[in-house]
């Protein structure tokens, strides 16, 4: 029974309470409560009119079952009823049983909400108190609708309540973030960031947290709550520790509103005002010389206090990241902390230098701590501290320091918990090749890895070691030496087969001169662990032999031997067998030249970002991993980083990375899909995605296109018109939409955008799909198309409004209606804008409304077409292409592709082709010629 | 901002959940179910603080209770930690010496009180004294009404 029970004891329910705990089983709980919702439903509907009392009772029990994790289909009813008693218990109740069980798209809402409004209007602060929490709590659109504009006027109201206005500025906060859209600024606005000077604390407080929502989305509108943010931290930083009375927690004065004002002030950049800004910066200079001060209480609660606001004040010393003396100084407070005898300080200041990190007055400052850091990756008993201690070092790590701590986290990889070894991997993996001076270096480390903890090396990391020793001549004899003695090994992990299997079928030559390595080892090596692996390693390891064949021709009867051998030709494995009968068939019959044609060394890789940092980031999760790395790992060399990052980058030379990665290095001539290219050394796996080869038969939509992207790329690159300046407009996926009208048009860490169009004649409709990849909402959420001059004139595109908050994990949809007036050749932009935890996301994308889109076929007979085909007889109304086919050619196919693509040909010849005559002949199966013509009139098929 | 709130026993039982956010019922109970088992695996003497998908974990033990609160990324995770202690405080005071059994018994009082102190996901109120006077108003409110129904309860 129950130790006390104060106010009203419901005795019905502390019984049932009392018998549901006594139940011994899970059967008897459901059993008793079933029992008692019989018994409740039957009262419900009793012909007896429940007294208030009753009423309550039931509905309390109701929701203790419902907590239990049981369903509840009934009761609502009775608890909105309870909401128009006058009596606050009952009041109490309902609301509570409204708060939890309903959500927001209950039909009873407007019965809820009626309530409401009489308890708002009561001017009865406990009542208008219970209906400010419930709109909170329930936070529906229609509750918002519905009060959205009454709030506002409570929370400034000069006779309201200091209790009623903290409830009102923090239910005005839960609707902002709901329904921002029905919370509008205005006069209201500038009486807020008043309430920053209110005598009560309280109030302070909650208007602090409603402010700071409030200019994060429109800091503008905010911006004169600086100063009075500034002056009540340094009234508060100032005072003495009884001023504040029960503000003051553990001797420490306001903490919760100290962290709340520093918050706001993150909302900022550092202020321009030269007196605002000392003052700032003295309340920051007593903050952190607080913290050297002896404690006032040996209670953790006091130092949790004292340094929840010093964390605070660090960030924003990181976030201003202006004033070198303060970076510096929290940098030694972070130091101090990193040895402290609390583990959550050890943790947190871990955590805070990984950010101090990425700024250039402090980089080498937390780079001192270097030895602290191992040593608590050593010795830390706790597995997230020791994260934090890997983050860090990753954090800290540049060319000075990259060798010791890629050599610790190996060595601590070894006994690593499992929970974080893939990550480690990962992280090693990158600093070995982002700080590889020489490539020898990253080749063993990578192999390393693989020696250490070869099951959580994930398929990214041997793909891109293989990349990289393709792109790298210097460093190919090397790995083939290194991966051959690591094959040495009795047991090695699976992995290194797969990659000593490539390497050397590669480069198996650059050391058959050594008697120790001739072809015949190295083949006997990689076999005999053949049959110790699974199928794609075999279907690897016969793509690896079919290589020897063409390196070694002495060894070709060996091998053809082992193709020829039951266990192979026979294998039950379909693409092992298929593999071992088309290389036999293809040693036997092919001569020597072909052969060499067919496996020639693999063409070096074209670059993009690397897969390993992109598995980085997909496991930590958006905005985890910083952005140093998106910049320096953009490796065509356009994207400066910010300097600021790393200071000893500046003068040092271009990073290796870049070189490597040559991106418009030409392909062999020789190359064409019959080389024998990774993609068929182990089609079963996703292989292709390591090797990006636009070219690949997969593509199916790529036969034209590939030809077509020479000639339309010197097309003027359209105007962005009035959008967003500064945001590169993105067309990665552009090309793919020439044939399709449906499919991802932009992909990041937080956004998917999805297209899906129809049309017809003139016009178009597309809709645009927006998915919130995170978990949390995007605020302000807009987009717009914007279209150059020109093309407005001869583009409309007509906007559907959306809504302004997209939910976590939600997807958006806009409609585009779109009206073709006239020809055009310029490319409207979409424009989409929105705020993910704080900061404004600005994405413009390329939309693929393209001429062909509006085409349409015309029946003629023959004699018209080539009447009308010979009126054009100027040079320049012609153009002819003939070229290679990739594939067979099926007509009907080709057909439709060139309907799609064709106004691509237009481009390089004029600004705006209106009617075009298409004639394509198929010439002796593959080769294709096509002859535009094109008028001006506009008479013509379009 | 909080998102959540969970207070669980040793064994795993849920004894409160407040959540600051719409999700279903099916999340909330995926959601207590990572949260249970992550924070009971936790060894003693561990740090409070756990990373979970893009949020925060903050959890702490007072006698047979856990108290679990989860924070938006780049939110304190100290001052989480004594919005927690705050709670105990409160419970601690109004119940006289809390135990689990208080707030199993008294549930909804153990939400209402938590309703003066957090709102929305924010602090709503941090002085001991503000909330204990409107818990202790309202109670009075409720011993003045409640009386006239007394005999009634015999037949609860």
């Amino acid at each position: 029974m129950p130790a006390v029970s104060k106010g009203d004891g419901m005795r019905g329910l502390a019984v049932f309470i009392s018998d549901i705990r006594n139940c011994k089983s899970k059967e008897a709980e459901v059993k008793r409560i079933n029992k008692e919702l019989a018994n409740i439903r039957s009262k419900f509907k009793g012909d007896k009119a429940l007294d208030g009392y009753s009423k309550k009772k039931y509905v309390c029990k109701l929701l203790f079952i419902f907590l239990l994790g049981h369903d509840i289909d009934f009761g609502h009813m009775e608890a909105v009823n309870l909401l128009s008693s006058n009596k606050y218990t009952e009041k109490q109740i309902g609301y509570l049983f409204i708060s939890v069980l309903v959500n927001s798209n209950s039909d009873l809402i407007s019965l809820i909400n009626n309530g409401i409004k009489n308890d708002l209007a009561s001017r009865n602060p406990t009542f208008m108190n219970l209906a400010l929490h419930c709109i909170a709590n329930v936070g529906s659109r229609e509750m918002a609708e519905a009060f959205a504009s009454q709030i506002p006027s409570i929370l400034v109201a000069g006779d309201t309540m200091d209790s009623v206005k903290q409830s009102a500025a923090l239910c005005l906060l839960r609707l902002n973030r709901t329904s921002p859209d029905l919370v509008p600024m205005g006069e209201w606005t500038a009486r807020v960031v008043h309430l920053l000077n209110d005598q009560h604390l309280g109030v302070v407080t909650a208007a602090t947290s409603l402010i700071t929502t409030l200019a994060q989305k429109s800091p503008e509108d905010f911006r004169t709550s600086i100063s009075l943010a500034v002056a009540r931290l340094s009234r508060i930083v100032t005072s003495a520790s009884i001023d504040l009375q029960d503000y003051t927690y553990y001797f420490v004065a306001a903490p919760w509103l100290s962290v709340k004002l520093l918050r706001l002030l993150q909302c900022y950049p550092p202020p321009e005002d030269a007196a605002l800004r000392s003052r700032l910066t003295e309340c920051l200079e007593t903050i952190l010389n607080k913290a050297q001060e002896p404690p006032k209480s040996k209670k953790v609660q006091h130092s949790n206090a004292k340094n929840a606001v010093l964390f605070e004040a660090i960030a924003l010393i990181i976030h201003h990241d202006s004033e070198p003396t303060l970076l510096v100084r929290a940098c030694n407070q972070l130091g101090q902390f990193l040895q402290h005898r609390e583990t959550n300080l050890r943790y947190l200041a871990l955590e805070s230098m990984c950010t101090l990190a990425s700024s250039e007055f402090s980089h080498e400052a937390v780079k001192t701590h270097i030895d602290t850091v191992i040593n608590a990756l050593k010795t830390e008993r706790d597995v997230s501290v020791r994260q934090r201690a890997v983050d860090l070092l990753y954090a800290m790590c540049d060319r000075s320091n990259s060798k010791q701590i890629v050599a610790e986290m190996l060595s601590y990889l070894e006994n690593a918990d499992y929970s974080i070894r893939e990550e480690i991997v990962l992280k090693v993996a990158i600093l070995a090749e982002k700080y590889a001076v020489d490539y020898t270096w990253y080749v063993d480390t990578i192999l390393n890895l693989i020696r250490i903890a070869g099951d959580h090396v994930s398929e990214e990391v041997w793909y891109r070691v293989i990349q990289i020793v393709i792109n790298q001549d210097d460093v190919q004899g090397y790995a083939a030496k290194t991966v051959f003695e690591a094959l040495q090994a009795p047991a090695c992990h699976e992995n290194l087969l797969k990659v000593g299997g490539y390497i050397l079928g590669e480069f198996g030559n650059l050391i058959a001169g050594d008697p120790r390595s001739s072809p015949l080892v190295q083949f006997n090596l990689l076999h005999s662990k053949f049959h110790l692996c699974s199928v794609p390693t075999r279907a690897l390891l016969l793509s690896a032999y079919i290589k020897f064949i063409n390196l070694f021709p002495e060894v070709k009867p060996t091998i053809q031997d082992v193709l020829r051998s039951d266990s192979q030709l026979r294998n039950a494995d379909v693409e092992l067998q298929q593999r071992a009968i088309e290389y036999l068939r293809l040693s036997c019959i092919a001569s020597t030249d072909i052969l060499a044609t067919v496996l020639e060394e693999m063409p070096p890789f074209p670059e993009r970002e690397s897969s390993i940092l992109a598995k980085l980031k997909k496991k930590k999760g958006p905005g985890k991993v910083p952005d140093m790395d998106e910049a320096r790992w953009n490796v065509n060399g356009n994207t400066e980083h910010s300097e600021n990052t790393e200071p000893t980058n500046k003068s040092s030379p271009p990073s290796l990375v870049a070189d490597l990665l040559p991106t418009n290095r030409p392909r062999p001539a020789s190359y064409s899909p019959t080389i024998l290219s990774a993609g068929n050394m182990a089609p079963s796996h996703p292989f292709t995605d390591l090797l990006n080869m636009n070219s690949s038969p997969a593509a199916g939509a790529s036969l034209l296109v590939d030809v077509l992207s020479d000639l339309s790329s010197p097309a003027p690159t359209p105007t962005t018109g009035p959008g967003p300046g500064p945001t590169d407009v993105c067309e990665e996926h552009f090309s793919r939409f020439v044939c399709k009208n449906n499919g991802v048009i932009f992909e990041n860490q937080l956004l998917q955008i999805g297209l899906k169009s129809e049309y017809r004649q003139n016009l178009g409709r597309i809709y645009v799909f927006y998915g919130n990849k995170t978990s949390s909402q995007f605020l302000s959420f807009s987009s717009s198309v914007t279209s150059s001059d020109t093309l407005k004139t001869q583009l409309n595109v007509h906007t559907m409004p959306v809504d302004p908050t997209v939910e976590g994990g939600a997807q958006l949809q806009q409609i585009l209606n779109i009206e073709c007036l006239s020809d055009f050749s310029d490319t409207p932009v979409l424009n989409v804008q929105f705020r993910y935890g704080g900061t404004l996301q600005n994405i413009a994308v390329k939309l693929p409304v393209m001429l062909n889109k509006f085409f349409q076929p015309t029946e003629m007979t023959s004699e018209d077409f080539f009447q009308r085909w010979k009126q054009l007889g100027v040079p320049q109304q012609e153009v002819q292409t003939i070229f290679k086919a990739q594939h067979p050619m099926d007509t009907d196919v080709t057909n439709a592709k060139v309907q799609k693509t064709a106004s691509l040909y237009l481009k390089p010849l004029c600004g705006g082709g209106v009617g075009l005559i298409l004639k394509c002949c198929n010439v002796s199966g593959f080769t294709t010629r096509e002859t535009l013509n094109r008028s001006f009139n506009g008479s013509l098929n379009l | 901002m909080i998102r959540f709130l969970l207070l669980f026993s040793r064994q795993g039982k849920l004894r409160l959940q407040k959540w600051f956010t719409p999700i279903t019922e099916r999340e909330k109970k995926k959601i207590t179910r990572d949260m249970t088992t992550m924070v009971l695996s936790r060894q003693p003497r561990s740090c409070n603080f756990l990373h979970w998908k893009d949020l925060k974990i903050i959890y702490k033990r007072y006698a047979s209770l856990y108290f679990c609160l989860a924070i938006e990324n780049g939110e304190n995770e100290l001052i989480a930690l004594e919005v927690i202690h705050r709670y105990v405080e409160l419970l601690d005071k109004y119940f006289g010496n809390v135990c689990e059994l208080d707030i199993i018994f008294n549930f909804e009082k153990a939400y209402f009180i938590l309703d003066e102190f957090l709102m929305g996901g924010e602090i709503q109120e941090t002085s001991k004294q503000m909330v204990n006077r409107s818990i202790e108003a309202s109670d009075m409110l409720q011993e003045g009404d409640s009386s006239e129904w007394f005999e009634v309860e015999l037949f609860g």
